[in-house]
C-alpha cells in the first residue's frame, strides 16, 4: 500500500469517527444507555423466585397443618400467607394473581399423620406464570420432605445419594451468568446500530454521492465505515470487563488476550451483518428498523434467553449463523471456565467464516450499488 | 370544532397520514413481519421447557449395581448420555461447553451398595445455572428411582412417604412456557408499533421541518396530533389481531377470554404507548436520538421490567419500585388472563384504569412539547 493510499484511508477514518462523534446527544446515546442497560440487566434479570405470596386454606386446624403453615411462613422466599376460608376465595386469589399458589388441608390431615396413613398436601399453582410457580412447587415440596422426615426419620428414602458439586459458579447465582452474556449483548447492539447507520445516513443526507465522486477507493470507504463500530463495540466491551469483576464479583478466570481476538472477530462479523443492512436500506428509519429485526432474533437465538440445547433441531442449525451465539460460549467461557485455548479457537473460527462472508457480500452489495 | 370544514380537513389529514404509512415498506416490516418473526421466535425457540440435556457418564466400576444404575443413566428421558472411561475427559468437555454435566459411577459403588449405601457424583457447568439446578435434580432422581427398584427387587418395599404433596397447575396443566410468552410477545410487538416506530417517523417529520409545514395551516393542535396517532392505533391493533390468531392456530394458546376484553384492553394500552412515542419525538427530534431513547424507555423495560420473562417480586425493591412506571406492567397481566383464564373484569378494570391515566399524561406532556417547539 503506498503513501497517498494510507493518507486517504486515515482521512476516510478520521471522518468516519467525526461523523459518529460529533453530536452530542448521539455520544450521550453511546455511553448511557450501555452503563444504564448493565444495572437494569443485572438487577431485574433473574429467574429465582422471591417474595411470593400463598393462600392457605386450613379445614384441618391440626398440629401438622399449622406445622406446615409455620413453616412456610419461616421461608426467606414467602412474603405473606393469606388465609382463605373457602374454595371460592381460594380461587379468586389466584385468578386476581394476590398469590402464585394455595395450600390446602382437609379435615383428616392432622389425624391422617397421627394415625400413620399417608397424607396429602393439596396445592393449586397459577400456571399462567408457569415457569416461576413450577419453582413455587419446588420449595413446598422440600417443606413437605422437611415434615416427612421429622415424623418417620430416613421413612421411604432409599439408600445412597448424590454428592453434588456446580463447578464454575459453586453458589449458582445468576448474575454470574447474565454479566458475562451481557457483554455479547451489548456489543451487539451497539455495534450494529452504529453500522447500520453509516451509509444509510450519508445516502438520506445526499453525502454518499460526495463519497463516490471522491477519490477513495471502494474498499476505502469501507474500512473506513467500519472503524467507528469497532472501536464503539471494543470500549463499551471494555468497560464491562472492567465493571463486571469489580463491580459486580463475578470472577475472570480466562485469557484477556485471547477474549480480545475473539472479541475483534465478533465486532467484524457483526460489522459485516450491519453494512449488509446499511447497503439494503434506503432511509434511516429503514436501516434502523432492520437492525432491530435482525439483533432481537440474534440475540434470542443466542443461548442467553434460553439454552440452545431446548430449541429444535432445525433453529438450532440456524443458530449455528448467528454470532452471538458463538461468542456468548466464550464470553461465559473465559469469565468463567478459565477457557483454554483450544476451545476459545473453537468457537472463534465459525465467527471468521462468518464474517468473511458477509463482509465479502456487504463490499459486493455497495459495489454493485455504487454503479 | 365540528364544522363541516373541520371535518373535511381532518378527514383528509387522516388520508394523507394513513397513505404515507402504507406506501412506506418499513411500515410493513415492522408491523407485520417483525410481529412474525418474534412469535415464531417465542414459540419455537425461547423454550424455557428443558428439552434433554446432554450429559457425560463415567463407570468407573464393572459390578451388577453399577451396570445398572449406567443404563439407568442411558434409558433417562431426560438425558443424552456421553460414556467414557476417563473422567479427565469429560472435564475437558464440559469445559468446552460440549456437555452441561458430569455423572460418575465410583470405582466401590458395588460394594457401597452391598453393604447398604450407593453415592454417586454429580458435577454440573453451573455457568448455565437453571441447567445446572435441573442436571443435579434430574440426576439425583434417576439414582433414587433405580434404588427404589432395587429395594423393591430385594423384598423390602420401601414404605410410603408419611406426607406428600399433590400440585395442581391450573389454566396451564401441561406447563408450557409458550403459555406465556406468546401472549407477553404480543405486550412486545404493541410497545414496537406503538412507541418505536411512532417515535421514529414523527422524528423525522421534525427534522425534516414537514411538521413545521403542517402547523402553519389551519389545522388545531389536537387534531393535528388525532391524525398522527389514529392510523398507528389502528395498526397497532390490526398487528396484535395477527399476532393472536397465531398465537390461537399456530402455536395452540388456548383463548378462554372474549374478544371483545382482548380489544378493550389492547387499545387501552396503546393510549399511553402512543403518548410516550409522541412525547419522545417531540422532545428529541432527531431520528437516530429518538430510536436510541425509545429502546430504552420502552422496549427495555417492556422485556425486562413489564413481569413477561422476570418475575416482579423478585426484584431489588428499587428495582420494583421502578416497574410502576412501566405501563406494560399493566398490560402483562390482563393479556396472560384473558388468554389462559378468562374475562376476569375485575382485574381487567383496575390495570385498564392506570394504563389510561399514563396516557393522559403521556399526551398532555407530548401536546405540550409540541407547542413549546412551535411556538
Amino acid at each position: 500500500m503506498n503513501q497517498a493510499a494510507l493518507a486517504r484511508l486515515w482521512a476516510i477514518i478520521v471522518k468516519e469517527m467525526w461523523a459518529v462523534l460529533r453530536d452530542p446527544h448521539a455520544r450521550l446515546v453511546l455511553i448511557v444507555p450501555p452503563v444504564l442497560q448493565l444495572f437494569l440487566f443485572a438487577f431485574a434479570s433473574t429467574l429465582e423466585v422471591k417474595n411470593i405470596n400463598v393462600a392457605v386454606y386450613d379445614r384441618d386446624n391440626g398440629a401438622w397443618s399449622q406445622e406446615f403453615v409455620q413453616r412456610l411462613a419461616g421461608s426467606p422466599n414467602v412474603q405473606h400467607i393469606v388465609p382463605v376460608h373457602s374454595p371460592a376465595e381460594l380461587a379468586h386469589a389466584i385468578d386476581y394473581r394476590e398469590v402464585i399458589a394455595a395450600v390446602s388441608f382437609d379435615q383428616r390431615f392432622s389425624a391422617d399423620i397421627a394415625a400413620g396413613r399417608p397424607a396429602t398436601v393439596q396445592v393449586i399453582l397459577d400456571g399462567r406464570r408457569s415457569n416461576a410457580s413450577q419453582i413455587v412447587n419446588g420449595y413446598l415440596e422440600r417443606i413437605v420432605a422437611d415434615i416427612g422426615a421429622g415424623i418417620r426419620p430416613a421413612a421411604g428414602r432409599p439408600p445412597g445419594q448424590s454428592i453434588v458439586s456446580h463447578w464454575f459458579n459453586p453458589n449458582l447465582d445468576y448474575l454470574w451468568f447474565t454479566m458475562p452474556a451481557l457483554v455479547v449483548i451489548i456489543s451487539t447492539v451497539s455495534g450494529l446500530s452504529v453500522t447500520a447507520q453509516a451509509i444509510a445516513r450519508e445516502r438520506e443526507l445526499g453525502t454518499f454521492d460526495q463519497l463516490m465522486v471522491s477519490p477513495l477507493r471502494v474498499h476505502e470507504i469501507l474500512i473506513g465505515k467500519m472503524v467507528p463500530p469497532l472501536i464503539v463495540g471494543l470500549a463499551n466491551a471494555t468497560l464491562y470487563t472492567i465493571l463486571i469483576p469489580t463491580v459486580f464479583g463475578v470472577p475472570l478466570t480466562g485469557s484477556i488476550p485471547l477474549f480480545y481476538i475473539a472479541l475483534v472477530f465478533y465486532m467484524l462479523a457483526l460489522i459485516g451483518v450491519g453494512l449488509l443492512i446499511s447497503a439494503l436500506a434506503a432511509t434511516q428509519q429503514q436501516a434502523f428498523l432492520g437492525m432491530f429485526l435482525t439483533s432481537v432474533p440474534a440475540i434470542l437465538l443466542s443461548g442467553y434467553a434460553s439454552p440452545v440445547d431446548n430449541m429444535p433441531g432445525w433453529l438450532r442449525i440456524i443458530a449455528q449463523a448467528d454470532p452471538p451465539k458463538h461468542f456468548l460460549i466464550i464470553s461465559e467461557g473465559v469469565f468463567l471456565k478459565a477457557m483454554p485455548a483450544r476451545d476459545i479457537l473453537a468457537n472463534t473460527w465459525p465467527l471468521v467464516l462468518i464474517a468473511a462472508v458477509t463482509l465479502t457480500a456487504a463490499s459486493l452489495l455497495f459495489r454493485s450499488r455504487m454503479e | 370544532m365540528t364544522t363541516p370544514e373541520s371535518r373535511r380537513r381532518f378527514r383528509a389529514l387522516l388520508v394523507k397520514e394513513s397513505l404515507q404509512i402504507m406506501r412506506d415498506p418499513s411500515t410493513f416490516l415492522i408491523a407485520f413481519l417483525l410481529p412474525l418473526l418474534l412469535l415464531f421466535l417465542f414459540g419455537y425457540g425461547v423454550s424455557l421447557d428443558t428439552a434433554r440435556t446432554r450429559i457425560g457418564l463415567a463407570v468407573e466400576d464393572s459390578s451388577a449395581p453399577a451396570l445398572g444404575l449406567a443404563s439407568a443413566f442411558r434409558g433417562s428421558r431426560w438425558f443424552a448420555v456421553t460414556e467414557s472411561r476417563s473422567v479427565a475427559r469429560l472435564k475437558r468437555d464440559l469445559v468446552a461447553d460440549r456437555i452441561r454435566g458430569i455423572v460418575v459411577i465410583p470405582q466401590d459403588f458395588g460394594r457401597q451398595v452391598a453393604r447398604g449405601g450407593g453415592d454417586i457424583q454429580v458435577i454440573t457447568d453451573a455457568s448455565l445455572p437453571n441447567t445446572a439446578s435441573f442436571v443435579a435434580a434430574y440426576a439425583e432422581g434417576v439414582r433414587a428411582t433405580w434404588a427404589a427398584g432395587q429395594a423393591t427387587d430385594d423384598g423390602a418395599r420401601a414404605p410410603a412417604p408419611p406426607v406428600s404433596l399433590s400440585a395442581r397447575f391450573w389454566f396451564n396443566p401441561e406447563l408450557a412456557s409458550r403459555y406465556f410468552l406468546v401472549p407477553g410477545s404480543i405486550a412486545i410487538v404493541m410497545t414496537m408499533i406503538g412507541t418505536l416506530l411512532t417515535a421514529l417517523v414523527v422524528a423525522r417529520e421534525w427534522e425534516r421541518g414537514t411538521m413545521e409545514a403542517l402547523m402553519a395551516t389551519p389545522v388545531g393542535m389536537g387534531e393535528f396530533l388525532a391524525t398522527k396517532v389514529i392510523p398507528y392505533f389502528l395498526l397497532g391493533l390490526g398487528s396484535m389481531a395477527v399476532c393472536t390468531l397465531l398465537a390461537i392456530l399456530l402455536f395452540g394458546v388456548p383463548f378462554r377470554g372474549s374478544p371483545l376484553a382482548l380489544l378493550v384492553i389492547a387499545s387501552a394500552f396503546l393510549v399511553p404507548a402512543l403518548g410516550q412515542g409522541l412525547l419522545i419525538s417531540a422532545a428529541t427530534r432527531n431520528q437516530f436520538v429518538a430510536s436510541q431513547i425509545a429502546l430504552i424507555t420502552a422496549f427495555l423495560p417492556a422485556m425486562l421490567l413489564s413481569g413477561f420473562i422476570f418475575e416482579i417480586s423478585s426484584m431489588p425493591k428499587v428495582i420494583q419500585a421502578l416497574t410502576y412506571a412501566v405501563p406494560a406492567r399493566y398490560l402483562i397481566p390482563p393479556l396472560q388472563t384473558v388468554f389462559v383464564t378468562g374475562d376476569l373484569w375485575g382485574l381487567f378494570l383496575r390495570n385498564i384504569a392506570v394504563l389510561l391515566g399514563f396516557g393522559a399524561l403521556f399526551f398532555t406532556l407530548a401536546f405540550r412539547a409540541t407547542r413549546r417547539r412551535v411556538a
